[in-house]
């Protein structure tokens, strides 16, 4: 240690830029974080702490009361239930239509692949709004306008492609070989597939599901377009947005928070894997 | 917008991929079929219903459109938003895959809650940030604990705070999107590279600029593509923020189809956006193209 001879201004310099990146890293993280905690704090306190004006930062006045009145009001409840309707719903419809397409992708060559992929990129790219208008007149003629179907349907149609892609992704990273296996050890095609492939696959699909469940729960412009008194949860409290106290809007944002937290928190190893995966 | 079998290659292949073909078109089939009825249909609908009334074709709601005194507000706040928060969206989310890149301790929990606005919508964001920006909310409070007077973030003749307070809630929710992509990017560049150029001395900003970007154009180019097309449809956040103050033109169509109760010109403003993702989208194509693209994958 008393070595005074070797330069240590390297060392220093490297364990500065040390401390550096964790300070750097601790900041965004607050800046992340902070906001999800101010507006638990303000779903979780009493409506007369709310009133108050310099508002307490700290936790001082815990109560459940206006996460109570959000819930006890008219619709959300029903809504709450729309929404996870429609998000199972939407996953189940995705996953039966795109695991079969995502496994052909990866796995088969055919004709038409080519445009076929062009078509999914410029599906993922269609904007909501573009869908929603003329699918609320499609539906009213059909309908189903206004039911949890009709959201159902236009949330399948934009998860869809995404769907496939990641699929797609999750079977290429199957190896062929197990599969011809299989088939070698006497299995049919389809025998194969569920009883080799999907499971080795069924942690990547279930990410993947998982996000279209994301996908569905968060979706605001398309369900309140479709809907009139079935409106899944965001739906809801984009229409009474305008004529709610701010108490209300706050048990909204934080009602809207929470899932998403335990959904990432759920599927945090997939994350880069099936964006790096779906992009290329 | 469906799609066809090009038939020169199916004579071409080989015997074991022309048995595969029926089984194939049966797996993708109905994936084809469902968003033939529902994205192809819908879009020409649409097509329809912003240019066609009982006599034929019209321009009458084009015009109503445009003569509407939100509208080139909002196109102009909608242009505005994606110019400055793109390049700030980007340059956090690259900087921030580096800090990871770089191992810090935690480096998986500093992930994970980075990652966290990915699955929020929109109205989350703008409801999140209500509570801080609104006259009472918390940022006014923690000034006014500080001795400062606050300031009427979302008022209406604050045009500019409501646009700062919009960009930073945006910022914070949709900023990690690109980062989960850069950093998939990151990890399918080895290390190796940039630890050649740094042996030869390159510096950290030259690597940057010579080395590490260039390898990640590839995903760059779907997160911007993605990215824009996403901050096209922004509203809900200025709607929780700032109700109609601050007019974007997704919050227009909105606004034209439940407020105003007129489908066709809400169709012309949804073909809007529409025509500007599409231009965007095949103008990041041609600015990013690689040297060497073969297809799409």
């Amino acid at each position: 240690m008393s070595q005074a001879t070797v330069d240590t201004a390297p060392l220093k310099r490297q364990k500065r830029n040390r401390v550096l990146l964790q300070l750097t890293c601790i900041a965004v993280s607050l800046f992340m974080l902070i906001p999800i905690y101010l507006i638990s704090l303000a779903a979780l306190s009493s409506r007369e702490s709310l009133n108050a004006f310099p508002l307490s930062l700290l936790p001082t006045s815990f109560s459940f009361e206006t996460l109570n009145a959000f819930l006890g009001s008219t619709g959300v409840f029903g809504a709450l239930g729309n929404s996870l309707i429609v998000g199972v719903g939407t996953l189940l419809l995705s996953a039966l239509i795109g695991v079969p397409a995502g496994y052909a992708l990866a796995r088969f060559a055919f004709p038409g692949k080519e445009p076929y992929q062009l078509f999914l990129l410029f599906a993922r790219a269609l904007p909501i709004v573009v869908l929603s208008v003329p699918l609320a007149r499609l539906f009213l003629t059909v309908d189903i306008y206004d039911t949890t179907y009709a959201v159902i349907l236009l949330h399948t149609a934009l998860a869809l492609p995404t769907t496939i892609l990641i699929s797609a992704s999750v079977f290429l990273g199957v190896p062929h070989d197990v599969e011809e296996a299989a088939r070698v050890f006497g299995c049919s095609p389809f025998g194969a597939f569920m009883r080799v492939v999907m499971p080795m696959a069924l942690p990547g699909i279930a990410a993947a599901s998982i996000f279209t469940f994301v996908m569905s729960w968060n979706e605001v412009l398309g369900a309140s377009i479709l809907t009139l008194d079935h409106r899944t949860l965001p739906a809801q409290v984009l229409t009474s947005l305008a004529d709610s106290p701010l108490a209300y809007r706050f048990a909204g944002g934080f009602a809207l928070v929470i899932p998403s937290i335990i959904f990432i928190a759920f599927m945090r190893r997939y994350l880069t894997n099936m964006w790096g995966s779906t992009i290329r | 917008m469906t799609v066809q079998a090009p038939p020169a290659p199916a004579k071409a292949a080989t015997p074991v991929r022309r048995r595969s073909v029926p089984a194939a078109v049966w797996l993708i089939g109905p994936s084809v079929v469902f968003m033939t009825l529902l994205l192809g249909w819908p879009v020409i609908e649409g097509v329809m219903q912003a240019f066609r009334n009982e006599q034929g074709f019209t321009l009458e709601f084009v015009t109503r459109m445009v003569q509407d005194p939100y509208f080139w507000p909002a196109v102009r706040n909608t242009l505005l938003l994606i110019a400055v928060m793109i390049p700030i969206q980007f340059a956090f989310a690259i900087g921030m895959a580096l800090l990871l890149r770089a191992n810090p301790r935690l480096n998986k929990v500093h992930f994970f809650i980075w990652a966290i606005p990915l699955a929020l919508s929109d109205l989350a964001a703008g409801l999140v940030w209500l509570s801080i920006f609104n006259d009472r909310g918390y940022l006014n409070s923690a000034l006014a604990w500080l001795g400062i007077e606050g300031v009427s973030w979302l008022a209406y003749d604050n045009q500019t705070t409501m646009f700062i307070c919009v960009l930073i809630a945006e910022l914070w929710r949709a900023t990690s999107l690109v980062l989960v992509i850069v950093v998939a990017g990151l990890q399918g560049i080895p290390k190796d590279y940039d630890e050649a150029a740094q042996v030869f001395g390159a510096s950290f900003w030259q690597r940057l600029r010579h080395v590490t970007l260039p390898l990640l154009k590839p995903s760059l180019q779907v997160a911007l593509i993605l990215r824009t097309i996403l901050a096209f449809q922004t509203f809900a956040v200025a709607q929780a923020l700032t109700g109609q103050n601050f007019p974007l033109v997704v919050g227009e169509t909105y606004r034209w189809y439940t407020g105003l109760q007129n489908p066709n010109v809400a169709a012309a403003l949804a073909l809007v956006i529409l025509a500007v993702s599409m231009l965007t989208s095949i103008f990041y194509l041609r600015a990013l193209r690689e040297k060497t693209q073969g297809g799409t994958r």
